[in-house]
């Protein structure tokens, strides 16, 4: 359940985000993929009775397009691995890995298709897309502030909830939560 | 003549038949599926049985607090004049084991739920969220009280399947009241 990440950068560059975005305006557009050192994908499940389940998927790739003109038309592909989930306990990551949760054997791709940017702020935006997992694909919305823009690269700051049910991944409700809290850094090197 | 609740100086009441029978079916129920559960394949189908498991088994340890109390609360009719030296020395005995055990496993489930490293909340059929006991969560503390309640259980079914032959051998072979005084209850005219 990634999102992907935001044309934000193309309303950074072209909507008059000040300091970021007027030097940079002309640099930001492009193709930017996003580089694993730098990025990172963090999701949150509360617990009944208090606190939460946290994990973070180690593998994933994907490209930010910024549109030069127009922000909306500004696109992220993120593709994730879930075998790559990591939790910090063992039984606990293959349990998720196996059929009781991704299935990653048979579904080893977690896939967001952006369809929309839309941009609410100097340097924010919502990112509309098609979340597909376990073979079901259903839109999503996350929520993307960019954070960074130097020279080839930018950064991202993603955050979104997903309903994890909806994806075949219902196990575990209500002891956790059926919200899933994603919490990404997403860095792009141009290029 | 009306069934009477409580037990009189012969017969059980209808509270203590009903609660004997209870536990004694979920018992059984519990270790099928104690034993089920972590063998079965799906992960799934295994995460959600051992949840069950966990809600049967607060539902057992309630059911035996109630009938400790109401036990305790009770006479328990004698056992009849047949019955030999031996028998009517141990009988007490392996009864006093047997609320033991009753006791003693929901306890050590809760125990191993509390001290797992997984840290999985307990709701019990997802009325409301159990607190863990007050114990340090470790490997090794799970590891302990997975192989206590491991050996609670086959004990604890071990002196089951004692109790059931006991009294079938009263049935069918002393042909006494033992077995079918807990079967039916006592009466208001007793």
């Amino acid at each position: 359940m990634k999102a992907r990440i935001l044309g934000l950068a193309a309303f950074a560059a072209c909507l008059a985000v000040p300091a970021i975005a007027a030097a940079a305006l002309s640099d930001a557009a492009g193709s930017y993929t996003i580089s694993p050192s730098g990025s990172s994908i963090r999701f949150t499940i509360g617990k009944a009775g208090g606190g939460g389940f946290d994990g973070a998927f180690g593998r994933f790739k994907g490209t930010i397009r910024i549109d030069n003109g127009d922000v909306g038309r500004s696109k992220v592909d993120l593709t994730i691995y879930p075998e790559s989930v990591g939790t910090g306990q063992g039984r606990i990551d293959q349990f998720l890995r196996s059929d009781a949760v991704f299935d990653a054997a048979n579904n080893p791709e977690i896939q967001f298709r952006s369809t929309s940017v839309t941009r609410t702020g100097d340097t924010t935006a919502v990112v509309t897309g098609r979340l597909t997992a376990r073979g079901k694909t259903f839109p999503e919305k996350f929520t993307a502030e960019l954070d960074g823009l130097k020279g080839g690269t930018i950064r991202f700051h993603v955050t979104g909830k997903v309903l994890r049910s909806r994806y075949g991944m219902d196990v575990g409700t209500p002891l956790y939560s059926n919200v899933v809290d994603f919490n990404m850094m997403l860095t792009g090197r141009k290029g | 003549m009306q069934a009477s609740i409580t037990n009189t100086s012969t017969r059980y009441g209808w509270a203590m038949i009903i609660l004997h029978w209870l536990i004694g079916i979920i018992f059984i129920g519990q270790f099928v599926l104690g034993f089920v559960m972590v063998r079965i394949e799906s992960q799934r189908t295994s995460f959600e049985l051992i949840q069950l498991h966990k809600s049967f088994g607060f539902l057992l340890l309630g059911l035996i607090i109630l009938r400790i109390a109401w036990r305790l609360g009770n006479v328990a009719p004698p056992l009849p004049a047949s019955v030999g030296t031996l028998e009517r020395r141990t009988a007490p005995l392996v009864h006093l084991a047997l609320y033991a055990f009753q006791v003693a496993l929901p306890l050590s489930g809760w125990a191993l739920v509390s001290v797992s490293t997984l840290e999985i909340p307990t709701m019990p059929f997802d009325l409301f969220v159990m607190p863990n006991l007050p114990l340090t969560e470790s490997d090794a503390a799970e590891s302990f009280w997975a192989s206590a309640h491991w050996y609670l259980a086959y004990a604890g079914i071990t002196l089951v399947a004692l109790h059931a032959a006991a009294a079938l051998r009263h049935h069918f072979l002393l042909r006494d009241n033992v077995l079918a005084r807990m079967i039916t209850p006592s009466s208001g005219g007793e």
